[in-house]
């Protein structure tokens, strides 16, 4: 399965709160490759993705947050105009609903990743690969 | 297994127990007169004299005492034997006011202690259990309370008092407890904090019964204990003024005995004083029929409860209470409508999601009341998508709506967050200025 783990921390939308996970992660060494913050209203959720999911997930279970793993897709995003239509229309004619995602550039700046979160996993990796679109491994993300 | 302490007045007829009630209520009046300024003031108001109660029905001739009589008294002046009769005090903390202070002779605790005694055999403890009385000791009533009825059915007693969590985990296993007696929201976080530390109450532990009171709680609580943890919770009742601790329910679940030869209860209108129907919620009065260092007339409790005469299943033949609502003085008030604590928590144990802890805040916004519920979201709950937890949060206001009538706002906050108390949880914050 090319299905990479998200981490999502439930917060309360409060001053300080995106700090504490941050020194959190910082502290046990962990490096953050992705991140979004979606709010709603007094609370929000955290989501990320990192060089270390287990070590990441385990820091911040042991810091007392409220974490969950989640299975999400780094999908490759050609770095040119379309890029992402190229994607969300290979899911969308095939009936398979992004619930969300967010995009980010790898260091070396070669090349962007989408992390997308959808409602049939297994769907999404078989139409975005027939499609000739690259869908990162765990180890491709973790070494970028 | 479940076993009489005292079977011969436990299980006593009706009628027998109505003409000792009746022949102790005559005694109790003269006595009180005789002894104590206080009441020859309080029954001379009333008109009555100790020569005109003579069947229990009188008892409505006599005045009521409350809380507040203790206060205007302090210390001592609505006790009625000297202070060389005193074998002990104790003093409730007086969070709103002067503290209160109660006395009892010798016999005063032997009767407390064999009221404990009854309540604690009904519920199967007895030789053999090893109880870790986790209430706190000094001049708090629960822990020597339990301490002392504990020891005489020759149990063993761990007298650990509240606090030091992972201690009383710890001895709780190095010394095999069987039973513990605590405020139930404080078993809820020694269950929290056994979990973090590795612990399952249910298979590293022998804990079978839990004695739970001091605080109002529910049966979705009692629910919830039992599921979790594999024990059996039962309800524990009694107030400082009437001695500490002195009632549970038996194995049965279904009603605290109240012991009719140690105590006269009435249900009376919280507003007019007036005994209700049978069957009806009133405001729990107390007499004492056995207690002569700080006796208690018509003591109104502030408690609200159904009072059962039916005799038990069990084989007592004492009235039963059911599960106290809540004190007057907890209910809140939000726009009208009355809402005791323990009826947010029933709603909001039914709801597995839900987390153990929550906080009930009432505020004013402009002319208006408005309460919210803090809820803590369990990490095996917690859903990555902001749909569900919106759903949760919907969901939970809904069931509150349904149950209480009234709109509540209700916010998802992270685990831990919400105090946890070794005690009395409070359970309630109200930032109206009134």
């Amino acid at each position: 399965m090319v299905a990479i783990k998200q981490i999502s921390i439930f917060m309360e939308n409060k001053p300080g709160s995106l700090a504490r996970v941050a020194k959190t992660l910082s502290g046990g060494g962990v490096n953050i490759r992705a991140l979004t913050v979606a709010e709603a209203g007094d609370f929000g959720v955290i989501r990320m993705v990192v060089d270390d999911t287990a070590k990441g997930y385990q820091v911040l279970r042991d810091g007392g947050f409220t974490v969950s793993e989640t299975d999400v897709l780094a999908v490759e995003l050609k770095d040119v105009p379309g890029g992402l239509y190229e994607i969300a229309k290979t899911l969308g004619e095939n009936n398979i609903n992004m619930d969300y995602a967010y995009a980010f550039v790898t260091a070396k700046a070669e090349r962007a990743m989408l992390i997308v979160r959808v409602d049939d996993l297994k769907g999404a990796v078989e139409v975005l690969q027939k499609a000739g679109i690259v869908i990162a491994t765990r180890r491709e993300v973790q070494n970028i | 297994m479940f076993r009489y302490w005292n079977p011969h007045i436990e299980r006593m007829p009706v009628d027998d127990l109505r003409k000792l009630q009746e022949d102790r209520l005559r005694s109790l009046v003269r006595f009180v007169y005789a002894h104590s300024s206080f009441y020859r003031d309080r029954f001379k108001e009333a008109g009555v004299e100790p020569d005109d109660i003579k069947t229990l029905s009188d008892v409505t001739k006599l005045p009521f005492t409350q809380k507040i009589d203790l206060r205007n008294t302090y210390p001592t002046g609505m006790f009625c034997l000297p202070g060389d009769w005193v074998v002990r005090y104790h003093v409730s903390s007086g969070t709103t006011g002067k503290p209160t202070v109660v006395g009892y002779t010798q016999g005063d605790i032997d009767m407390w202690t064999d009221s404990l005694a009854r309540a604690l055999t009904s519920i199967g403890l007895g030789r053999g259990d090893v109880i870790q009385v986790g209430y706190g000791y000094g001049l708090f009533t629960g822990g020597l309370g339990l301490h002392y009825g504990a020891e005489k059915i020759g149990a063993t007693v761990l007298p650990i008092g509240a606090g030091n969590t992972e201690r009383q985990i710890e001895l709780m296993q190095d010394l095999g407890s069987t039973a513990i007696a605590c405020t139930p929201s404080y078993f809820l976080y020694i269950n929290e904090v056994a979990q973090n530390m590795g612990v399952s109450i249910r298979d590293d532990t022998k804990l079978k019964v839990g004695v739970f009171g001091a605080e109002p709680w529910s049966d979705e609580t009692r629910k919830r204990i039992e599921e979790t943890t594999g024990i059996k919770a039962y309800d524990i009742y009694g107030t400082s003024e009437m001695s500490g601790p002195l009632f549970t329910e038996c194995h049965l679940q279904n009603g605290i005995h109240i012991w009719a030869d140690l105590f006269l209860i009435e249900a009376v209108d919280p507003d007019t004083g007036e005994q209700v129907e049978d069957g009806d919620r009133g405001e729990l009065v107390v007499t004492s029929l056995d207690k002569w260092a700080f006796p208690l007339i018509r003591f109104r409790l502030g408690d609200l409860t159904i009072i059962d005469n039916e005799p038990c299943e069990c084989g007592r033949t004492h009235p039963r209470i059911m599960r106290i609502l809540g004190r007057t003085d907890d209910m809140i008030v939000v726009r009208g409508i009355n809402v005791f604590p323990s009826q947010v928590e029933s709603v909001l144990m039914r709801i597995p999601e839900v987390g153990d802890n929550y906080q009930i805040i009432v505020d004013r916004k402009g002319p208006l009341d408005v309460m919210s519920v803090e809820v803590e979201v369990t990490e095996q709950v917690f859903s990555d998508k902001i749909a569900d937890l919106m759903i949760l949060s919907k969901r939970v206001s809904k069931e509150l709506k349904n149950v209480l009538n009234i709109t509540a706002e209700v916010n998802l906050v992270e685990p831990g967050s919400i105090p946890r108390s070794m005690g009395k949880a409070k359970r309630v914050i109200d930032k109206r200025q009134v």
